[in-house]
């Protein structure tokens, strides 16, 4: 059971900067994100996209927006708890008790939900028998290339994830890339490698085909794919991989009673604070009468939120507004002071 | 101004005067229509905002963008017609415009 003064879910520019004004202000605080990065969307959806409405910050990457939101941080100590996604959030004794899927448990006073327009998770096949086969037939990410070794692989997807492993897996499987169009968005040089096994017999493309039917009994044997002009082929595999990037769900956070408006939690402007006492939203996952989905909306809702823990984290002591300028206290925590 | 109609999966249709600049997206948002979700809120980094538009409006409407084909290979159950509807800027030339949106998008 770890303790904390703060839990942030999610670890994206809203998460990190929010975790920079909890430790300025004295209070702990650990960070748990479903991804296996720290970053959240900046990072996930368009790391190399530039952003121009950051302030003071005329243009950066998303990916440059992280770094040195990781740099702000370096001063202070913070633990971070990736490829985790918050399952349990449950009320004890005033102290919110907190689950992950990975069994790690916080007791802390305070959440802030940082957690952008949910967690990330891997887009699925469409037929819904692949369920029946998920993890033992079907997979959306490789864990144990070796499970792979003297069969047969099809490979769903045109990014980098299908093309790598469609080359990486040629090496000792047989190996079907099927892809819904002509283009790939993967890298060329893969793609160009891709063609060249293709040439020799090691692969077989398919494209402009998807996935129509999987069948099989305890395992998968065969899958249906289906043409853009209908017709379909019947290709005998042992297993099947689907590259089709991430999608955002709410997921759990639906479930712990919160106030919400579609996808979004209703939080009030004074500490950004849910219907539940203790729980906070901030970032693109709060709204709020005038709410903008900005990065910079996500900083000020953060630094309200941590002011309004330091009350259920330090009870019987009264925050006191300092600026970083001058007070000595606060260079201290920046380690610019002795 | 035009006359877009938004037809859901389960064939409800939704026909509402969409002003001249915004994009099919935004038109559905704010009005709204359900079956778009726009996660990403029209900067092109999801795929949820995913529509179909049939042949006849298909080749009226401006192409793709570059990129777009892109996020539809994470869209669900994309097509031929397959269209992210944060890519169409709405114009009076789109006047009676019919969009199909697909069971679901995440």
């Amino acid at each position: 059971m770890i303790k904390t003064d703060a839990l942030i879910i999610g670890a994206g520019p809203t998460g990190l900067f929010t975790a920079h004004q909890l430790k300025l202000i004295g209070l702990s605080c650990d960070i748990v994100d479903n991804l296996d990065k720290i970053g959240g969307q900046c990072i996930e959806l368009y790391p190399d996209k530039p952003i121009y409405d950051i302030p003071a910050v005329p243009e950066c990457t998303g990916e440059e927006l992280t770094n040195n939101l990781i740099n702000q941080l370096k001063p202070f100590d913070i633990k971070f708890h990736l490829s985790e996604r918050v399952e349990e959030v449950k009320k004890n004794n005033g102290q919110w008790k907190v689950k992950t899927n990975k069994g790690t448990e916080f007791d802390t006073p305070n959440i802030i939900i940082a957690g952008g327009v949910g967690s990330f998770e891997p887009r699925k096949f469409i037929p819904k028998e692949c369920e029946k086969y998920e993890n033992t037939s079907i997979f959306y990410s490789v864990k144990d290339k070796s499970i792979f070794k003297g069969k047969t692989v099809s490979i769903f997807g045109g990014g980098d994830s299908a093309l790598d492993w469609a080359v990486e897996l040629s090496k000792d499987s047989k190996v079907n890339l099927i892809h819904r169009r002509d283009e790939f968005r993967g890298a060329q040089s893969t793609y160009n490698k891709v063609l060249e096994l293709q040439k020799n017999g090691i692969i077989d493309l398919y494209t402009k085909y998807q996935l129509k039917a999987v069948t099989g009994n305890k395992q998968l044997e065969n899958i249906d794919i289906i043409h853009d002009n209908k017709e379909t082929k019947n290709l005998k595999t042992d297993f099947v991989l689907g590259f089709f990037g991430l999608i955002m769900k709410l997921g759990p956070i639906a479930n712990w009673g919160l106030n919400l408006d579609k996808k979004t939690i209703k939080v009030d402007t004074e500490k950004f604070e849910t219907n539940q006492k203790g729980i906070y939203a901030v970032g693109d996952i709060c709204t709020y009468p005038g709410k903008l989905k900005l990065i910079l909306s996500g900083f000020h809702e953060g630094a309200l939120a941590a002011r309004a823990c330091f009350k259920l984290a330090k009870p019987n002591e009264k925050y006191r507004f300092e600026f970083t300028t001058t007070s000595t206290n606060l260079l201290k925590r920046l380690g610019k002071k002795e | 101004m035009a006359k877009i109609t938004y037809v859901e999966h389960n064939g409800k249709s939704h026909t509402i005067d969409v002003k001249n600049g915004l994009t099919v997206m935004e038109g559905a948002v704010q009005n709204d229509i359900p079956g778009i979700d726009a996660d990403c809120g029209g900067s092109m980094a999801c795929a949820t905002c995913h529509v179909y538009v049939k042949e006849d409006w298909f080749n009226k409407i401006s192409s793709k963008t570059e990129g777009e084909d892109d996020m539809l290979d994470q869209a669900y159950d994309p097509k031929p017609s397959s269209r992210l509807s944060c890519q169409i800027t709405v114009s009076d030339d789109l006047d009676g415009l019919i969009i199909n949106l697909p069971e679901k998008q995440v």
